[in-house]
């Protein structure tokens, strides 16, 4: 009997890891064909600049634990209990798996900046997003559609997030400082170029973040504007026009960019609701899954031995999600003992 | 000669495109700390003339930023270069010395 997790991104490796390595059987379950989730779009990591690839190798070798069984591209497609309790989940190639715990680890997807037309993404040619920039970081190549190196380039803040409009209302607490670490590697590529931030507020909150804030300002002549983007248009040259206020001057403001950056927000990961649905979990107002307490029972749900863990339950950095994956681990093992 | 009463106004919008920014690049090359404004507002409420006056030094530098250089002509002569915007700067900004940078920059 073992523990069953969903999802083997960053939060469903470490649980993994740390249940097994406390003595557990693990049973972990992937619908890509390849581990690390999200961070298999990252190239570089906030604050320490870390590499994506190497954080990956490292979860990566820690799920060769004897212990930890994994199963790629598989979904679960049914569950059911025994009379003792026990969780039985089918997955899609038709094996049945048994548990004493379930863990939920799916994570989430970043948003569909599609939805906000207003801003031209997959309209206009260079609009493009956060995720798209970190895959040009990999291949150390930054052109404009025409083949240029950009000359002014805006990194919007806060797309899908905090917007009533998209049904959004809830902070993705990341994309404020990935548009600040990504501003920075802007910079080391185009020193000559004009680099803006158009945000809400900055929200700088984990260790090391304001520092690197600082640092984009002073050290990497960084602009920082407080306005959110209203609408962006194209001219001929296909750059683009956009229109924001200054609220700190309280003046509208407009200005041509040679590409516009969406730092896109988070969201439930595809499937949520089914898993919701299927596990009997409740939904959280934000979307994500609904937690049995947020202060003493952030691993728990509503359901006896169905746990939770990383983005699965609301927006979270990649240090938290780590960090709640020990807590998950932690929290499992005290539920099995008990 | 305006017959009827009626005018044109001018457009309210900062056009950072057209704006001339050489103060923008003289004030963080001359003050590099003027970067770290992040508009908070503590050298505002502290300054003296700003208590009796329309001068309002944290909005003029900003302004200044973006090339919007025609309110320092006529406000940036009522600081009295006292400095008490100096002492209360949560980010360390230099705001006499950018002060004096504007004021040069706008004398010459």
């Amino acid at each position: 009997m073992s523990v069953i997790i969903i999802g083997a991104g960053p939060a469903g490796c470490e649980a993994a890891y740390r249940l097994a390595r406390s003595g557990e059987s693990v049973e972990l379950i992937e619908k890509e064909a390849e581990i690390g989730g999200n961070l298999n779009n990252w190239y570089q990591l906030f604050p320490d600049r870390k590499q994506a690839a190497d954080l990956k190798a490292k979860l990566r070798k820690n799920i060769e634990h004897p212990q930890i069984h994994l199963h790629l591209k598989s979904k679960p497609v049914a569950f059911s209990r025994q009379g003792d309790g026990t969780i039985q989940l089918t997955l899609d190639d038709g094996a049945l798996i048994t548990g004493k715990a379930l863990l939920v680890a799916s994570g989430f997807r970043t948003f569909d900046a599609h939805r906000k037309e207003e801003y031209g993404y997959g309209i206009y040619e260079n609009v493009i997003t956060s995720v798209e920039l970190e895959n040009a970081f990999i291949n150390h190549q930054i052109n404009t559609s025409t083949g240029h190196a950009p000359k002014r380039i805006g990194l919007i803040h806060c797309v899908g997030s905090r917007d009533e409009k998209i049904c959004r209302l809830y902070c993705s607490k990341l994309c404020c400082v990935t548009a600040v670490k990504q501003a920075i590697e802007l910079r080391e590529m185009l020193p000559e170029a004009e680099i803006l931030c158009f945000y809400m507020d900055m929200r700088m909150f984990g260790p090391g973040y304001e520092e690197m804030y600082r640092e984009a300002q002073e050290k990497y002549n960084i602009k920082f504007v407080r306005g959110r983007l209203s609408e962006a248009s194209e001219d001929r040259e296909k750059r683009l026009i956009i229109k924001v206020e200054d609220t700190l001057v309280g003046k509208p403001l407009k200005m041509t960019l040679d590409l516009m950056v969406l730092m896109v927000g988070m969201e439930p990961a595809e499937g949520n609701d089914q898993l919701i649905s299927m596990l009997n979990l409740q939904t959280a107002p934000n979307g994500f899954i609904q937690v049995s307490d947020p202060h003493s029972g952030t691993n728990c749900t509503h359901q006896k031995g169905i746990f939770v863990t990383g983005c699965s339950s609301s927006p979270m950095n990649l240090t938290d999600t780590l960090t709640d994956a020990r807590s998950a681990a932690v929290t499992i093992s005290e539920y099995l003992n008990s | 000669m305006n017959f009827w009463g009626f005018s044109i106004s001018e457009a309210r919008v900062i056009d950072y495109d057209k704006n001339d920014k050489t103060l923008a690049q003289i004030m963080a090359t001359e003050v590099p700390s003027s970067k770290l404004c992040i508009g908070c507002g503590g050298c505002t409420a502290t300054c003296s003339a700003g208590n009796l006056t329309e001068f309002n030094i944290r909005k003029l530098q900003m302004l200044a930023k973006r090339g919007e250089n025609k309110e320092l002509q006529t406000q940036l002569h009522k600081c009295m270069l006292c400095g008490k915007c100096l002492l209360v700067c949560p980010r360390g900004v230099d705001t006499r010395r950018m002060i004096w940078s504007m004021l040069r920059f706008i004398n010459s």
